[in-house]
């Protein structure tokens, strides 16, 4: 954030790009040309042993090609010491790949340190990016990997990935393994990195959901590594270039559509709100007069709380502190998709949203129904 | 003692009750010395200056077997798992577990008829003796080392010494000195018979006792043995707990 010309990222190119493992009769990447536009995210997708893990790590030179150019910033890769180059460019792998024995801090701070930065300059950059990624530096920088949850450790894997500020990310399957709702907030968080920071993200996956919500752009790739399609998700839905595509974003594109909405384009209900310490008595009125039957609790930052009714409200005196963890808030960046989840399991027809933590407004269940219908109806 | 309170049952035993077996038995062998009614051969062979200096060169003989073990199984262990070097992996553990194999005693008395008698000749068939578990172990732990971290290691840039030296042996260093420790106790052991070549150690109390019929001696050579593989045990599991790298569980 303090060196701009770093900051956003670089293009990527492949020119007839070849992978062929001796003994094997194909090609495990058959002349793969591709251009990924500086600062866009790009998600590689495609049946197992499609060539994406492959082509991947050929970026790097993990996996060195058998033939065919390599360009970052124009600069072709093979030319380049590769432990140089690799240290230039993100890696962020499934579950973190953090190292045991290291700290959180130690893992963040690896590549700055291979790059001989000075340590203050290296636990700082470790502080932020924890910050980044919503852990407390405080809490966190001294811990052991083991000592984090699995969420947690990938948060930690995507931080490490940035911490020496690179123009190029690359990621195998970054969200692989964990749970689906930590694996909505991980894909929300990177959103949000990724709308300040502008890397060059190239992203495998093998969730197309992932890559409809995540991708600028999809590569779907057939066996040998063949473009099957390279286009934006929208057209990837309402256009799919075979049947091959077809079958791959499968069906239910209608719903899978809703991933490429997010909270903040649909309008946002306000309902009344109230504070922890306030009087029941007060806020209770102030519900009723607006014909509500609940009230969302905020603290004192604004983050919202707990979203109750007014029965519950009314068995203290006092607004009090819920404590309790939150599964209906979501960020004004989500996908509907992910907003449609979290209303599933909340008793209000609705999810809240946020805005870097702040409570913006609430998503209600009918306004997005509402939104499919028209939207059909506008289409056929 | 924040490592001691961490470690496992076995450690935590072991770590308490090794020096307490230790201690019982070196006082009441010290206790018996003083009280026994020996002859003069056996109360010359059992000065507290003759038992220390024998107990001394015993030291001296399983260190520098260890650090000559140490300083070739771990590198051979680390060429073994890595390029080219990797195609001779099968070879040279055969070659190891023979030499584990073969008994200590044969291979110290034929050495000596080749090579002569000494200090050097039973060093090295110590090191013979006790290379295999360094070396097993050292290319155990490394193959242990989770292979998608190595990669990631690579992916962010480090080159393969860094790997080696940042990555896999600081992970592989549980597994490596537990092979350590069993090599430190089989040389405490076995360097009984060193004493069979006019190399020094305990073991001349119990060669001097079967040969002078002195059964006090013998004996006591034994309990000395023993307790220095036991004493040799202690410091082994000690050094594992404490060199451990935090973080691993």
């Amino acid at each position: 954030m303090t060196e701009n010309h770093t900051d956003t990222g670089a293009q990527i190119e492949l020119i007839d790009v070849v992978k062929r493992y001796p003994g094997q009769e194909n090609a495990a990447v058959d002349d793969l040309s591709l251009t990924v536009p500086a600062g866009e995210t790009v998600m590689f997708v495609g049946p197992s042993g499609c060539g994406k893990t492959t082509s991947l790590k050929m970026i790097n030179r993990l996996i060195e090609p058998t033939s065919g150019q390599i360009l970052i910033d124009g600069e072709d890769v093979t030319t380049k010491d590769a432990t140089e180059l690799r240290r230039s460019i993100g890696y962020v792998i499934q579950g973190g790949g953090l190292m045991p024995h290291m700290t959180v801090a130690e893992n963040i701070g690896l590549v700055p340190g291979l790059l001989k930065w000075e340590k203050r300059r290296t636990r700082d950059r470790a502080d932020e990016l924890l910050d980044m990624v919503g852990l407390d530096p405080s809490t966190y920088r001294d811990r052991y990997p083991r000592e984090l949850s699995g969420g947690q450790q990938q948060r930690v894997g995507v931080a490490r990935g940035l911490a020496a500020d690179p123009p190029v990310i690359l990621m195998d399957e970054p969200f692989g393994a964990v749970d689906p709702i930590t694996r909505q907030r991980l894909q929300d968080e990177l959103m949000n990195i990724q709308a300040e920071l502008h890397k060059t993200i190239v992203c495998v996956t093998h969730d197309i959901d992932e890559a409809i919500k995540l991708g600028d752009r999809i590569l779907i790739l057939k066996q040998g590594g063949r473009i099957a399609q390279y286009d934006t998700p929208e057209q990837i839905l309402s256009a799919p270039s075979d049947d091959f595509a077809a079958d791959f974003v499968g069906s239910g594109s209608k719903l899978k559509q809703l991933s490429l909405l997010r909270v903040r384009d649909l309008e946002l209900v306000r309902p009344v709100t109230c504070r922890v310490g306030e009087d029941v008595d007060e806020v209770v009125a102030r519900a009723e007069e607006a014909g509500e039957q609940s009230v969302i609790i905020l603290d004192e930052r604004d983050r919202p709380l707990e979203w109750v009714f007014l029965r519950t409200l009314r068995r203290h005196s006092t607004v009090t502190d819920p404590e309790r963890e939150l599964h209906t808030v979501v960020d004004h960046r989500s996908t509907l998709a992910d907003a449609l989840d979290s209303m599933l399991v909340s008793s209000h027809g609705g999810a809240m949203v946020t805005e870097g933590g702040r409570y913006i407004g609430v998503i209600s269940y009918d306004t997005v129904t509402e939104h499919i219908r028209s939207a059909q109806n506008g289409e056929s | 003692m924040g490592r001691l309170a961490a470690a496992d049952r076995e450690d935590r035993l072991l770590l308490i009750g090794l020096p307490i077996l230790i201690g019982v038995v070196l006082i009441g062998w010290i206790i018996w010395r003083a009280v026994a009614d020996l002859d003069d051969i056996e109360a010359r062979l059992l000065t507290p200056a003759s038992v220390l200096e024998l107990t001394w060169q015993h030291l001296v003989i399983v260190a520098v077997c260890t650090v000559i073990v140490v300083g070739t199984a771990v590198p051979m262990g680390i060429l073994l798992t890595r390029g080219p070097t990797r195609k001779l992996s099968p070879p040279i553990m055969g070659l190891a577990n023979a030499g584990q194999a073969a008994p200590v005693i044969g291979v110290i008395v034929l050495l000596a008829l080749l090579l002569g008698f000494g200090f050097w000749v039973a060093v090295l068939s110590l090191t013979i003796y006790a290379f295999l578990p360094v070396l097993a172990n050292t290319i155990t732990g490394l193959k242990g080392v989770d292979r998608s971290l190595v990669e990631a290691a690579r992916g962010m840039g480090m080159s393969d010494m860094q790997v080696l030296f940042r990555i896999e042996l600081p992970m592989a260093v549980p597994v490596i000195l537990t092979g350590v420790r069993t090599a430190l106790v089989l040389l405490a052991g076995a360097g009984a018979f060193a004493a069979f070549i006019d190399a020094g150690g305990l073991g001349e109390l119990i060669q001097t006792g079967i040969v002078m019929f002195r059964y006090s001696v013998l004996v006591s050579g034994a309990i000395l043995v023993a307790l220095l593989a036991l004493a040799v045990e202690w410091v082994g599991r000690l050094v594992e707990v404490y060199t451990k790298p935090k973080g691993l569980s």
